[in-house]
């Protein structure tokens, strides 16, 4: 099926599920991006999962009593994360063991509940690898205005994680409630997490938290446009991955997360900063061990055509390095992305300057 | 000469041990001061409880006459290195901002006021040219540099170190020293925790030997001729290296 055929589909009235289903992928993959970028850098890639599975008995209470799902994973999520933020208070036990204590046994609990609901198989496998059939019209709000008011909180207490980020100690000396802020950073994870289960499933949604922020960390070393590019990335491999799934027939939360993860294995190899070939050119251009002069180029010739600007070897001033645009081959990329890309040069130079 | 900091008295417990007692000190605007001991001596729980963040069992400890606590933008906090996250992808100039979020408040964003006392705070420590880089690109000096600017940001009247000289060379150590004393005699109270013995007896203008307690506290000058006092804060014998060392400096 080529885009086109997708795009006439998505303004088919009898396929309104799926431009429902892709407003939804969407719309989390961007949440998830921007909330991913604090989860990356600080290392909560644990607690990401943690809250990914502790949002199942919420859901899976939804299910049985026919609630909102959004509402009923939101309230086990939030619950698990605050019991996390205060048991870790105890310095005894390890936060990691909180987690792994807690967030098994909301898995557990889910797992009893929905056993209670007849015919509960399908349904089981429908939370675990999502769905893209069967979204209600109010998930599409609930979805909307969570993913607006998530967004709407990391611009508000940016200025503090990133204090807290960097150094606790300091940020507790300057009076910040560091509690508090890990606490909310806890509750934005959940909610990024419980409005993008539905169509990427429960296991497979830690996906689009961590891997998109780290595609785009491999690609700058400025917060601001890890925050764009984080977003960006997601965005598109769901609308990719929703694609492909849909022309193929292949399961969608599957197919996106394996779409990420082609753009991170693409961006690790070549990153113009981090990338393994952006070092094997440097390498080759501090020591030209084998005399080619006649096509210096011809090494690598993928990567001469992903790296316009040649990568000094040692320090590099920022400015150039980001100047890239993220590094996606065209052969794998649809029409769509190329258009969405070039974005980044203007920020880029905007967030260069001091 | 007023003293920004006062430490009157002050015992702190930890998890039900008596870790510090009887501490008497103050620091004057103007005046830097190195605090000296062994590893598990008190010296960071000293810090903590200036910053408010330790809770002291007795005595007081005061910041420009108040209690301390935490979020008075009179001090300035530079914790050890390896406390920071370097590998966080943000400008110098950034990093340094951060040391504004106290002040400013929920949901405000830095001001032009703000990033005019960013720039000061950069100039101060000379890392301007730098201000772009990110922060995982600095040798360990400008590292100590960066946070030495992050808490002059909110110019602050009392400075406190945390062993600011642990893993740098010595002429990253001296141009780091000359800083520190000329951020003191420009008027600030810096107070400062170190194991760099010979640094502090040649740096500071006065010295505390601290082992739990304050064991002796003056001038360098008038320390290195009590060995005794330098033999009880370490624990060493009469035959010490650290001992002689003392003496050579003394000399």
């Amino acid at each position: 099926m080529s885009p086109i055929d997708f795009f006439v589909d998505l303004f088919n009235p009898d396929l309104a599920f799926l431009v429902k289903a892709l407003a939804v992928a969407v719309m989390s993959s961007v949440v998830c991006g921007v909330v991913g970028t604090y989860v990356v850098l600080r290392g909560m890639a644990f607690i990401g999962d943690a809250v990914a599975h502790a949002v199942f008995p919420g859901l899976a209470v939804a299910f049985v009593v026919s609630g909102n799902l959004v509402l009923g994973g939101m309230i086990a999520g939030v619950l698990t994360a605050v019991l996390v933020a205060v048991f870790s208070q105890n310095r005894r036990i390890k936060e990691d063991s909180i987690i792994g204590i807690f967030f098994v046994a909301a898995f557990a609990l889910g797992i009893v509940v929905i056993s209670q609901a007849p015919g509960y198989a399908g349904s089981l496998q429908q939370f675990l690898f999502g769905s893209i059939t069967g979204i209600p019209d109010s998930d599409l709000y609930v979805v909307g205005g969570t993913a607006a008011l998530v967004l709407l909180a990391v611009l508000l207490l940016n200025k503090e994680f990133v204090t807290v980020s960097l150094d606790r100690e300091s940020a507790r000396a300057m009076g910040l409630r560091v509690f508090w802020l890990d606490l909310v950073l806890y509750v934005l994870v959940t909610l990024a997490v419980v409005i993008s289960v539905q169509t990427i499933g429960n296991i497979l949604v830690l996906a689009l938290l961590i891997t998109p922020a780290a595609t785009a960390r491999l690609l700058t070393d400025r917060l601001g446009i890890m925050m764009l590019a984080a977003p960006i990335i997601g965005g598109l491999s769901a609308l990719v991955g929703l694609y492909l799934s849909w022309s193929w027939d292949l399961p969608t939360g599957g197919t996106i997360v394996l779409v990420l993860t082609g753009v991170f294995l693409i961006a690790w190899l070549a990153s113009p900063r981090q990338g393994v070939l952006a070092r094997l050119v440097a390498k080759r251009r501090i020591h030209p061990v084998e005399p080619t002069p006649a096509r210096p180029a011809a090494v690598l010739p993928a990567s001469a055509a992903a790296e316009p600007t040649p990568v000094p070897p040692a320090v590099v001033l920022p400015a150039s390095a980001v100047a890239e645009p993220v590094p996606v081959p065209p052969a794998v990329v649809l029409p769509v992305s190329a258009a969405a890309e070039p974005i980044s040069p203007e920020s880029v130079l905007q967030e260069a300057r001091p | 000469m007023t003293a920004a900091l006062e430490i009157r008295n002050v015992a702190v417990d930890l998890g039900g041990r008596r870790v510090l007692h009887g501490i008497d000190l103050s620091v004057a605007c103007g005046e830097l001061v190195a605090v000296v001991g062994p590893n598990g001596a008190g010296k960071t729980t000293l810090l903590r409880a200036v910053l408010g963040l330790q809770p002291v069992g007795i005595g007081r400890v005061l910041v420009e006459g108040r209690p301390a606590k935490p979020g008075r933008p009179a001090i300035g906090y530079v914790p050890q290195r390896h406390e920071f996250a370097w590998d966080f992808p943000i400008s110098v100039a950034n990093a340094v901002a951060t040391g504004l979020s106290g002040q400013l408040g929920l949901f405000r964003r830095p001001s032009a006021a703000s990033w005019e006392a960013v720039a000061d705070a950069l100039d101060r420590v000379r890392l301007t040219d730098l201000a772009g880089r990110p922060v995982g690109q600095l040798s360990g000096g400008q590292r100590q540099r960066v946070l030495v600017a992050r808490a002059l940001a909110p110019r602050p009247s009392v400075l406190l170190l945390d062993e600011p000289f642990t893993g740098l060379d010595m002429p990253t150590q001296e141009l780091l020293a000359e800083l520190f004393a000329d951020l003191a005699h420009e008027g600030r109270a810096v107070l400062m925790t170190t194991h760099d013995l010979l640094g502090a007896i040649d740096g500071a203008d006065r010295l505390a030997l601290l082992n739990r307690t304050i064991i002796a506290a003056d001038t360098p000058a008038h320390l290195v001729g009590d060995p005794a006092a330098w033999a009880a804060t370490f624990g060493v014998g009469e035959d010490s290296a650290l001992l002689r060392m003392v003496a050579a400096a003394a000399a």
